[in-house]
């Protein structure tokens, strides 16, 4: 079981900062996020736009922010559970409280921290009756281990980065890949999308558009897709194509997910919280920072989850350290100590008589 | 002093609202059906309005004269669900005093 002294859910900007301003305090941090890498939206959506209203950055990319966020809290030494997304919220008679995810892992911690944003992004799964059938049967929306589809067939159907990217990734490792859009035009970065190009000619991937996949065929396990593709006449034609994977990559969308169901006050979408004081919800120790909580007057900015997350930092020091009275020291003056041994300070000033 | 249009959004439970949206203040569709709330929180507008979503799609019905699709809102199109030949995303659609009596419908959520 891992145990910490805040577990953050969610790791995110205001995740990310939660670990810097806790270390400050000396409070060690863990992180659970569903997706793979860090970062949130901020890595998942728009790691490449510039966001100009964080604070003393006239302008930065969402993806240096978060590089930045994490090059400022490493020495915290956070730990972190990645691609698991957390499921359920039990507290134990001391007043510490485990968290689960869907892989099982447990999580132990006096304090949780919820940053989950806009919740926990799942794939956009196509609207096709009977996809759930074939989930985990040849279907598959996150790739996790490629070896999965050695010298296999695989249909990947999308028209965006996701799907150009994973199938020039297999086009090494499957015996065939066909990539299906419905349009001609795929959006995506310029060297992935000159790759697939490349890729087509040399017949290592074929590629059918405008097309889309109606319908899946099979027993216990996908044996084939239905296409669908239109010609120049408008004319749709329908086959089935044999494949032993079809792999939808549209997008993530984000859910609330589990979290909806831990007895919080939701609404809107989002966990109300007591802003007057420390940004706790209705159940003590458990806080929500971030675009993930609400309260009268509530910005979704990246800022004020910043500083929501300092101020819920307080009380979750005096949740761990009853009774123990909090000294405010600017980090100008004490500098900041990690828990690795390193320690960032400020030069002295030279005191020197002049002869 | 610019005026408010009128224009009218059917919201995904069939009920349709007239609204009266402002033209100075450099809005788009997705975001007054977010100040009039007429979808719920988190299921419109998620990516912010870059395009990058299609949780803002609706359908034209009137035969107002809009901009036309950028490469972007195309792309995205494509690659929605539920889209149809009036789909437009309602993000990159700006209120200005040309859209006067525009009536969109919001597609279902996704």
């Amino acid at each position: 079981m891992i145990s910490t002294d805040i577990l953050i859910i969610g790791a995110g900007p205001t995740g990310l900062f939660t670990v810097f301003e806790a270390g400050l305090l000396k409070l060690k941090c863990h992180l659970i996020d569903a997706l793979p890498q860090i970062g949130g939206q901020c890595s998942e959506i728009y790691p490449k736009k510039p966001i100009y209203d964080i604070p003393g950055f006239p302008e930065i990319l969402a993806g240096e922010l978060t590089d930045n966020l994490m090059e400022q809290c490493k020495q915290f030494q956070p730990g972190f559970t990645l691609g698991e997304r957390a499921e359920t919220l039990e507290k134990n008679d001391d007043g510490t409280f485990i968290v689960t995810t869907n892989k099982g892992t447990k999580h132990q911690a006096p304090v949780i921290a919820i940053a989950g944003g806009l919740g926990s992004f799942e794939p956009r799964k196509p609207l096709i009756h009977n996809i759930a059938d074939f989930e985990d049967k040849g279907v598959e929306y996150i790739i996790k281990e490629p070896e999965l589809y050695r010298d296999k067939e695989v249909v990947i159907a999308g028209g965006g980065d996701s799907a150009l990217d994973w199938s020039i990734f297999l086009s090494d490792i499957a015996s065939k890949v066909t990539l299906i859009h419905r349009r001609n035009e795929f959006r995506g970065a310029l060297d992935s999308v000159e790759k697939i190009q490349e890729l087509k000619n040399q017949g290592k991937i074929s590629i059918i558009t405008p097309a889309e996949v109606i319908d899946l065929v099979g027993d216990d396990a996908v044996k084939g897709v239905v296409v669908k593709e239109s010609d120049n006449m408008h004319i749709d034609k329908e086959y089935v194509l044999e494949t032993d994977h079809f792999i939808p990559l549209f997008g993530l969308s984000p859910k609330l997910g589990p979290i909806a169901n831990w007895g919080l006050e939701i609404e809107k979408n989002a966990i109300k919280v007591n802003n007057a004081l420390d940004y706790q919800t209705n159940i003590p120790g458990v806080f929500a920072i971030g675009d993930v909580n609400t309260y009268p007057g509530k910005l979704k900015l990246i800022l004020c989850g910043f500083h929501e997350a300092t101020l819920m930092c307080q009380a979750a020091y005096q949740i761990i350290n009853p009774g123990k009275k909090y000294v405010l020291k600017y980090t100008t003056v004490s500098g900041v100590h990690g828990f690795d041994g390193t320690s960032k300070t400020a030069p002295k000033a030279v005191v020197k008589k002049i002869e | 002093m610019q005026e408010d249009i009128k224009i009218t959004i059917i919201d995904r439970d069939g009920v349709s609202h007239n609204i009266d949206a402002p033209t100075d203040m450099a809005m788009n569709i997705m975001e007054v059906v977010r100040a009039y709330e007429l979808a719920p929180e988190g299921t419109i507008g998620i990516c912010g309005g870059m395009a990058m979503c299609a949780s803002c799609q609706c359908y034209v019905l009137s035969d107002t004269e809009l901009p036309e699709k950028q490469d972007d809102e195309e792309a995205m199109l494509s690659e929605a669900f539920y889209v149809k030949d009036n789909s437009r995303l309602s993000c990159q659609i700006q209120i200005t005093s040309k859209i006067e009596g525009l009536e969109v419908e919001l597609a279902p959520e996704s």
